[in-house]
């Protein structure tokens, strides 16, 4: 039996071509998105541990992956710490984030993601003597006005050794200009990840950073040969006062990968999803194939029966050849994964995350992953149709007719209701927020409903079909009619055919909505909310320097300039972060309505937006507690204000507090409110000119910019789902040339009284044609229920208006028939091209 | 035995001259066809028979536009058909062929009038409703125009595919083995439609069977061996068939 399952694999090799092609594409995004993030993952860790000493010495309860603080381990401390037993060499770092280098061209150089780093360069070995960044090139910097780079950041901005470079800093200074003196880069073959480095003297560094004082913001202390990082570590913690901790430099990496590893494992769910959608609908095209080929083989399996084969055996075989197509196309997948973490690796270079220095990591985990799924998937879609081979009678053999024994369509129906019934209810759980993990309630409710009505789809998708029936017989006559009637011949092939576009139109129908109800009601809020004239922000949201907002306040012409700053609190459940703004502003200008308490802000204290101090049970006079930059605080909640567009933060505490929490004196967003004199917009244009990450905007240019994630993520699903409209395409295909091979004697029929073969050809587009606009009108209907409902739930979180973007869901219907066509091409021409002869005397 | 051509009292529907069709190459060729001549008179009933392999299907392929001969000529009325275009032999089979298979006449998703007038409709043509009338009335499926295929037994399938060939007035129809698939009850009525269609309208038809019964309802028997025109009958009885093909099974024929 396994012999004959191989042989009929091999008689049948463009077919299941095609039905492999799904499952490749499956295991393909699986496995390219297990090796992209491991790799990132890696890359991260081996950035990290070459950026950590042996032992790190720095103010206690520093989070190690947040971004440095203006909190400061003294600078005597150095001493100290050298004559502690097995400490090499004791060296203080001074860093920061955010400072910026501006390219010969005028554009910031990477800053989108990973950090623009400024620090003294101290020339101090990694921990484990790892060899980390060393000067390559010139030498290091000496004094104030001498900088160098990192050798990926000079080379992309255009510099070489003697050039002055320009750079913007979120320090008082602002804008700097420094000459390049020396580069650093990674002997061994590490890179930054696409982080900038800039690199001072010390004096600078602790001049430009820490306003001048003699501290550092962490010391390292480099082991000598033989001493563990554990024991040196202890032995420094001996020496260290209050308030200062030590801990090893593997701890230290530990901390900052895992902050990363998160914000990667975020992506990496986010395309599984998508590598998830590509294996049902794969799954749909895979039972669909087998469905056909054992109705088309059922003689021969009948044969086979009647020479003594037991159910189980034709049963057997038939899972057989699945688990061989499985297996070849995880294969084929698993190499073409790779492709896709490569591509992947320099989409990502485009976006600023270099990732060229780093091997791809094939963990064993992939290629299992790329297997279970690949084969799992296959012999699970291959079950139901190997199944109802058993209901062959070996009889059938000697018959002239035969037909594949059908489960019944009313069962079908009924299944699938129950399935829609329940997905909804699950759907509406999830969208209700009256479970825990409502997000896999959603995801499970839409998948549920998505193949109950694939299931039920024969059924209800019969007035559809029949109406496209009738309205092809009048607009094409007898050909229109015998492609109508084609697409109703076998309801569930049509429909399961039908389904996977189904599914991929219905996301993108569901994407659709939620962008545009999300850039609606981001103008809207916008409109109504926007008091201030301009509105100064940062290209990355990064923060700035305050000179900004002092120099923006004496031009003429502005009335207030309302700065605010946020701080990222680390991990707990304030994730979301505090934000801060000048007391006086808080009760001048912005129009703050108190619900409740005192708009009285002082240092040490919260104002609380309302439905979040609902959400969590907050009144005036508890405490909020947080884990700032210093450890955690406990502020008082003095007041509770009605939702206000200015505060982007809903917890709101002074500018003070957060400084003296460690964070670093910078602003974040500015409004300003101008009495129109002309020029306002000018003036305010050139404090920035030197700034190329700050810019100023007005009503018009925030709404836009705020709306431009937005439809940057969009963009990207629609991408993904592409590819699953890719296996639906293939899946009609693939549909259509069975029906052909199937009906090879009707067409000789039809050529030999007369059909040309132009008409022919007509006939098998107009029935894929059908194919795909039933696919279509389903997944815009479920896509519009799913959008609404979504949106629906989201109202109570800022996204109020549900706007249905009529035109693009138009596109949609138009891009389904151009699919339709585009599919039927190869079919129908090899339809067209059937040997009449041959044809009519086909068994 | 005679020239086909002194036998002719007839206009001429259709002839070959000289036709030769060959398959494969060298030693292996075959030769189906080896220069045949016939005419096929207007308005008969006319019957080809031969054993497997002797070329008969061939020639009505080769008739019919469904096939091309190595060399010779084919012509359809006046009509040669040598050196027309996949799409001229589309629309000379659409509107001036009728064609009757022995299985799968008929398209299963249609209705039975709506194959029947499916090579008109293909055409965008009406059919003419009168003739229309006449010939259904002839095939005797009035009461079962509505119905499918499927919920046809084989001798109405059959007839319907005859009011589908002969609703066109078509210049000639071919039937290969019309009644092969058939019980000896639905074949007899299909063979009788054919002659009555013959005798009564002047329908020209060309049937190749095997079958000398069937053959016994025409009007001519041409004999098929090897690719050439072997004997001919005027109209055949069953018995003087039988005896045609004994002779042609003869030792002599080695």
């Amino acid at each position: 039996m396994f012999r004959a399952a191989l042989k009929s694999l091999l008689g049948r090799k463009v077919r299941l071509l095609m039905s492999t092609f799904a499952i490749v594409l499956g295991v393909a995004f699986v496995v390219g998105t297990l090796v992209f993030s491991d790799t990132l993952s890696r890359s991260f860790t081996a950035l990290l541990s070459s950026t950590v000493g042996d032992v790190v010495v720095r103010p206690a309860g520093t989070d190690g992956a947040a971004e440095p603080t203006a909190r400061t381990v003294k600078a005597t401390l150095v001493d100290r710490l050298e004559k502690v037993e097995g400490a090499a060499r004791v060296d203080g770092n001074v860093n920061a984030f955010g400072v910026y280098v501006i390219g010969t061209n005028g554009k910031v150089i990477g800053g989108n993601g990973p950090p623009a780093i400024g620090a003294n360069w101290t020339g101090a070995p990694a921990g484990h003597d790892l060899e980390g960044a060393a000067i390559i090139a010139g030498r290091a910097p000496a004094k104030a006005g001498e900088i160098l780079l990192d050798s990926k950041t000079a080379s992309e901005g255009g510099y070489v050794i003697g050039q002055d470079v320009n750079m913007v800093t979120a320090t008082d200074q602002g804008p700097l200009t420094a000459e390049l003196v020396g580069l650093i880069g990674f002997p061994s073959g590490g890179s930054l990840n696409g982080a900038t480095f800039t690199g001072f003297d010390t004096a600078t560094a602790q001049d430009l950073f820490l306003g001048g004082k003699d501290a550092y913001t962490d010391l390292w202390v480099t082991a000598e040969p033989g001493t563990s990082q554990e024991k040196l570590a202890a032995a420094v913690t001996r020496a260290l006062p209050e308030g200062v901790e030590a801990v090893t430099g593997d701890e230290a990496a530990d901390e900052a990968a895992s902050a990363l590893q998160e914000a990667v494992g975020f992506l990496t769910t986010f395309l599984l999803i998508f590598a998830g959608i590509s294996l049902v609908v794969g799954a749909f095209l895979i039972v669909n194939t087998f469905s056909i080929l054992v109705a088309q083989r059922s003689r021969e399996l009948a044969l086979l029966r009647a020479l003594g084969a037991s159910k189980k055996q034709v049963t057997r075989s038939v899972l057989v050849e699945a688990f061989v197509l499985g297996l070849l196309g995880s294969t084929i997948g698993l190499g073409l994964g790779i492709l896709l973490a490569i591509g992947m690796r320099t989409l990502f270079a485009q976006f600023g995350l270099d990732l060229s220095g780093q091997p791809l990591i094939m963990a064993p985990r992939t290629v299992l992953a790329a297997y279970g799924v690949g084969v799992l998937v296959t012999m699970g879609a291959a079950f139901f149709p190997a199944r109802r081979t058993t209901k062959i009678a070996p009889v059938q053999a000697m018959r002239d007719d035969i037909a594949m024994p059908e489960s019944s369509l009313h069962r079908r129906f009924l299944v699938g209701v129950a399935m829609i019934l329940a997905g909804a209810g699950v759907l509406a759980a999830g969208l209700l927020d009256t479970v825990p993990r409502a997000g896999y309630f959603v995801g499970g409710g839409i998948l549920a409903i998505l193949l109950g009505v694939a299931s039920a789809s024969p059924v209800i998708s019969h007035p559809l079909l029949a109406a496209a029936a009738w309205v092809y017989a009048r607009i094409f006559g007898t050909i229109g009619a015998l492609a109508g009637q084609n697409s109703l011949r076998n309801p569930r092939r049509t429909t399961a055919t039908s389904s996977a576009l189904m599914i991929g139109l219905s996301l993108a129908c569901t994407m659709a909505i939620v962008g545009d109800s999300a850039k609606a009601s981001v103008d809207q809020t916008i409109e109504e909310n926007f008091i201030g004239d301009y509105v100064v922000s940062s290209l990355f949201g990064q923060a700035f320097s305050t000179r900004i907002t002092r120099d923006m306040a004496q031009v003429k012409g502005v009335d207030h300039v309302w700065a605010q700053r946020f701080a990222f609190t680390g991990s707990g459940r304030d994730s979301q972060g505090i934000g801060a703004i000048d007391p006086t502003a808080l009760r001048g200008g912005i129009g703050l309505k108190m619900v409740s308490g005192t708009d009285d802000l002082r240092d040490g204290t919260v104002v609380v937006d309302q439905s979040y101090a609902d959400d969590n049970g907050l009144s005036v006079g508890d405490t909020y507690d947080v884990d700032l930059a210093d450890g955690p605080h406990q502020l008082k909640i003095v007041g509770i204000y009605a939702e206000n567009p200015i505060l982007l933060i809903p917890v709101v505490t002074t500018p003070e507090t957060l400084i003296a929490a460690g964070y670093p004196n910078a602003d974040n967003f500015l409004i300003i409110d101008s009495d129109g004199t002309p020029g306002v917009e000018q003036a305010l244009n050139a404090i920035v000119e030197k700034s190329p990450i700050v810019t100023v905007k007005d009503q018009q240019g925030f709404a836009d910019e705020q709306r431009k994630p937005i439809d940057q993520l969009v963009l990207m699903i629609f991408a993904l789902l592409g590819l699953a409209l890719l296996i639906a395409v293939l899946g009609i295909v693939n549909t259509l040339a069975l029906s052909i091979i199937e009906r090879t004697r009707e067409i000789g029929l039809l050529r030999a009284i007369g059909v040309s073969r132009a008409q022919l050809r007509r006939m098998v587009t107009l029935e894929s044609v059908v194919i795909a606009l039933l696919g279509a009108v389903l997944g815009l209907v479920l896509g519009i229920g799913f959008g609404i409902a979504l949106m629906y739930s989201l109202r109570d979180e800022g996204l109020e208006v549900i706007s249905v973007p009529a035109g693009q869901l138009a596109i949609f219907l138009i891009v389904s028939v151009v699919i339709g066509v585009l599919a039927a091409l190869i079919p129908a021409r090899r339809a067209a091209r059937l040997d009449v002869l041959k044809a009519i005397s086909t068994d | 035995m005679t020239n086909p051509d002194a036998a002719a009292p007839r206009a001429v529907a259709a002839s070959v001259r000289n036709l030769t069709k060959t398959y494969g190459a060298g030693d292996a060729m075959v030769r189906a066809l080896d220069d045949v001549s016939l005419d096929l008179m207007s308005g008969e009933f006319t019957a080809i028979m031969g054993p497997s392999g002797s070329g008969k299907s061939t020639l009505m392929h080769c008739c019919a536009a469904l096939d091309t001969a190595s060399s010779g000529q084919v012509f359809i009325g006046d009509l040669e058909l040598g050196g027309l275009k996949d799409k001229e032999l589309t629309r000379l089979r659409r509107d001036q062929i009728g064609f009757v298979f022995q299985s799968f006449n008929l398209v299963p998703t249609l209705s039975a009038e709506e194959n029947i007038v499916l090579p008109a409709s293909i055409a965008r043509r009406k059919p003419d409703r009168e003739w229309f009338d006449t010939v259904i009335d002839t095939v005797g499926i009035r009461d079962r125009l509505g119905h499918r295929p499927n919920q046809l037994s084989g001798g109405q399938q059959q007839r319907v595919a005859v009011a589908r060939a002969l609703v066109g007035r078509p210049l000639i129809v071919f039937a290969d083995e019309p009644t092969g698939n058939l019980d000896s009850q639905s074949g007899a009525e299909v063979l009788d439609l054919l002659r009555r269609s013959a005798r009564d309208h002047g329908q020209t038809i060309v049937m190749v069977t095997h079958d000398p019964v069937a053959a016994s309802y025409t009007d001519r028997v041409v004999f098929f061996a090897d690719g050439r025109v072997v004997d001919e009958l005027r109209n055949p009885d069953r018995d003087r068939v039988l005896d045609v093909m004994a002779r042609m099974s003869a030792p002599t024929a080695g």
